[in-house]
């Protein structure tokens, strides 16, 4: 199941062909690799993830950025092994800490779900069970993976609560999930998904549900524990913003397949795929000029029943003119080494000169202020990491309410 | 502003009190709708047989703010904050508790609900939800069709046609008229649901999160779309939405609510370059910046702590007070005053200023005469501060601590 004699060039720190055990090693704490799912459905097979390869270190955050269907939850879903064995087709790898984990049985799988790989889901009221307690299910958890009293499990679930910021934890423990308001539902799932240490965290849309405020306190914690624990995380958005700040590494996902893969600060400032450059110019900034038209992505997402042949962009694709031939609508791009490749960029386009085409076009519309500074490689050179230390949330506030 | 509306300000030699209804020049238009005081409070009734009320969820609690004609005020705040309330209240699918919606003459709060339905012509709303909005067991040509067979707009021979046309102004192949909703993609039927509230050519659009559940590359399509529609039909919009980016980009006029009231309001560069409220500095460094990230470094983020309070028992004084990192004493004790600031920019805070900058003592203290504590003082008399709609010729000046005019 291991095959690295493939088109896809080897990313630095993206691939192992040996399986380790993880520890004390440098090499990733999840590696997929040539990660297939198809759904056989009434209408045809879903081919919803082709080929996909990906990585994650400990410690590290990657952000997979892509639009409803194009597979990022689906291969998410694969790696804690939650599909419905008997109604999905799955080839390729998923080594998780260096065991191979894609067709374990339930019961094998059973021990490293939530052990060694934890979830949080966009929707924290639909996630929690509305009967229990919110610490029952939180000492449930623990239970699974540890042979201890309920006592000491419910202590355990108060320490957790406690930690993730929940005010009186040892009253709130008794609450119903209905009791908890939208931001601490989502900060009791981060507690439940986190008590037994996981190495790996997926947040699939872990924010989508919250308000901006809301998502910020998330954001700030997610990134606070992962300093705590060391774990590495998987953030699944569609709002590159969420990324921009939380990832270490950014995959951007089309129909199923990688497009284009680097560090954030790659994608972000020297992307070298259309989509990318769709996705970066259709969202409105806080600090763009108002009365500039956005540039949206022309047409819908294309169906996963029936993908268009060749790149599976190329219907949407307002660059396909550059390409000489046909080449777009006949043939699937592989991923290859971007032009302006630093840490391990890869692009999925047939593109002759993407980064040109984003320097004299793309950017000049979506950051007109910034364009001379990519061009000249001047940007800043380090991106922000966390909060400024004296910002007025340090200043004490008022307790009563 | 209508002229009817003008209410009887004590007028004192002092400039506060000399308030022109109208704006101090051209530039501005006249507004078509100006809401006032308006408020709606929910019951909260007790459980078993007879269920008292025991208790108000004040949804919205008192807000005054004006749309232009052919303008768009974007409306923004937490969830629960009482922005999506605002825009069923005006549409009048809720009815208002208190307050007045003045609209070409009428106010739309104290409409019958027949003397309404002429007036629902005129006012239309998108929904947030494309796929609950629209009945799945119609044809598209009868959810377009609807309000014009309704209206009697058109001959019934005509619906057909003008349905065809309504579906190709927003962008849908107008032979597509005999489909269901579920052939359509979230964002075409998003766009049927605008066809449909275009359909009677209304004068103002309440578009309550029109774009939030859709992807990301269609949310732009939708928002070029809402664009050229108020260009091409000169229609006004109230824009409601959480996200500040996609408002900024949509509305010149931009209000901030946060639980029931209207805490900030101006012009997109006022509120947006120049903030004055805490809650708006707060909710503007919590939205993620993509180019600002990328280009190094984030801006610097304020931390809000903990959730918004229940509206059936809001906090004294200031509502924002608990959450809040300026809060002294004055703000449980005093509500502080909607105070126009600038031409076009009124901000409700006893510390007001751009970020960092908050003056030492309340500057509200002198107006409401109170101390710096909040307690009342004997000695001072309190400005008689007004609450209109819209915006005054004069304001005042926070650092000069007087009203100016322009």
């Amino acid at each position: 199941m291991t095959q690295t004699n493939e088109p896809v060039p080897q990313r630095e720190a993206g691939y192992v062909s040996e399986p380790t055990d993880g520890a004390g090693t440098d090499a990733p704490f999840l590696v997929v690799e040539d990660l297939t799912v198809r759904f056989p459905t009434a209408d045809g097979m879903v081919q919803a993830v082709s080929d996909l390869s990906y990585s994650v270190a400990q410690g590290k955050t990657l952000g997979i950025v892509g639009e409803s269907g194009s597979g990022k939850s689906v291969s998410s879903l694969a790696v804690m092994g939650l599909h419905d064995a008997k109604r999905t087709q799955m080839s390729g790898s998923i080594r998780v800490g260096g065991k191979e984990v894609l067709g374990l049985s339930n019961d094998k799988m059973r021990r490293i779900r939530g052990r060694e790989v934890a979830m949080i889901f966009q929707d924290p009221l639909t996630a929690l069970h509305p009967f229990y307690k919110v610490g029952v299910q939180i000492s449930e958890a623990y239970q699974a993976h540890h042979d201890v009293s309920r006592s000491k499990a419910r202590t355990k679930a108060i320490e957790m609560l406690d930690r993730v910021g929940i005010p009186q934890a040892r009253t709130r423990v008794d609450d119903y999930p209905h009791q908890f308001s939208g931001g601490m539902r989502q900060r009791a799932m981060i507690a439940m998904a986190l008590v037994n240490d996981p190495s790996l965290l997926i947040a699939d849309e872990p924010t989508t549900a919250l308000d901006v405020t809301v998502q910020a306190q998330i954001l700030d914690l997610l990134q606070e524990l992962q300093k705590d624990f060391n774990s590495a995380i998987i953030i699944i958005t569609h709002d590159l913003g969420v990324v921009a700040e939380m990832a270490d590494e950014v995959m951007v996902m089309y129909a199923g397949r990688a497009v284009e893969y680097g560090t954030t600060r790659q994608i972000l400032t020297h992307p070298e795929m259309p989509y990318t450059w769709g996705l970066l110019s259709s969202v409105p900034d806080v600090t763009a000029d108002p009365e500039a038209r956005l540039i949206p992505i022309k047409g819908n997402p294309p169906s996963l029943l029936k993908p268009p042949s060749g790149c599976a962009f190329h219907p949407r694709c307002p660059h396909m003119d550059k390409v000489p031939g046909d080449l777009c609508q006949t043939t699937l791009p592989d991923l290859t080494v971007a032009q302006h490749a630093e840490g391990g960029h890869v692009k999925r386009c047939h593109l002759p000169d993407p980064s040109a085409i984003y320097e004299q076009e793309i950017l000049p519309e979506i950051a007109p202020d910034l364009v001379e500074l990519v061009v000249n490689d001047e940007l800043p050179a380090e991106t922000g990491t966390g909060l400024v230390e004296d910002s007025p949330s340090d200043v004490v506030l008022p307790k009563e309410r | 502003m209508t002229e009817s509306e003008v209410t009887s300000q004590p007028s004192a030699g002092d400039d506060p009190a000399a308030r022109p209804s109208t704006p101090p020049d051209g530039s501005h238009r006249k507004a078509i709708l100006s809401v006032r005081d308006l408020k709606k409070y929910f019951p909260v009734r007790s459980s078993g047989l007879i269920r008292r009320t025991i208790g108000n969820v004040q949804a919205v609690d008192g807000i005054s703010f004006e749309v232009e004609q052919g303008g768009a005020l974007g409306l923004v705040g937490e969830s629960g904050c009482g922005k999506s309330t605002t825009g069923r209240l005006i549409t009048r699918l809720y009815d208002p508790t208190a307050g007045s919606m003045m609209f070409e003459g009428h106010d739309l709060a104290t409409l019958s609900h027949r003397a309404m339905t002429p007036m629902r012509k005129e006012v239309q709303m998108i929904f947030q939800d494309p796929y609950s909005s629209l009945n799945p067991r119609h044809t598209v040509g009868t959810i377009v069709g609807t309000p014009l067979r309704v209206h009697k707009v058109v001959p019934e021979k005509q619906v057909l046609n003008r349905v065809r046309e309504l579906l190709e102004v927003v962008g849908l192949n107008p032979e597509h008229y005999n489909r269901y909703p579920n052939e359509f993609s979230g964002g075409q039927r998003q766009r049927i649901g605008i066809a449909r509230a275009l359909a009677l050519q209304p004068k103002l659009l309440v578009a309550d999160e029109p774009v939030s559940a859709l992807d990301v590359s269609i949310q732009a399509q939708v928002v070029n779309l809402l664009r050229d529609v108020q260009n091409e039909f000169g229609i006004a919009f109230l824009f409601i939405a959480h996200d500040l980016a996609v408002v900024r980009h949509f509305c010149p006029e931009i209000a901030v609510m946060y639980l029931g009231k209207i805490v900030e309001i101006g012009s997109r560069e006022e509120v947006y370059e120049h903030a004055h409220h805490p809650y708006t500095q707060a909710l503007l460094s919590a939205s993620p910046d993509v180019k600002q990230a990328a280009i190094g470094g984030r801006r610097e983020r304020i931390r809000l702590e903990g959730d918004v309070p229940s509206p059936i028992n809001p906090p004294s004084g200031c509502r924002f007070r608990t959450r809040c990192w300026l809060a002294q004493d004055i703000c449980a004790k005093q509500e502080p005053p909607l105070l126009q600031i600038g031409p076009r920019h009124k901000v409700a805070c006893h510390f007001a200023a751009e970020l960092g900058k908050n003056p030492e003592r309340p500057v509200t203290a002198p107006l409401l005469g109170t101390d710096d504590q909040g307690n009342h003082d004997a000695g001072a008399t309190p400005v008689d501060l007004p609450n209109e709609p819209g915006y005054g010729d004069s304001w005042y000046d926070l650092k000069n601590k007087a009203f100016t005019s322009a």
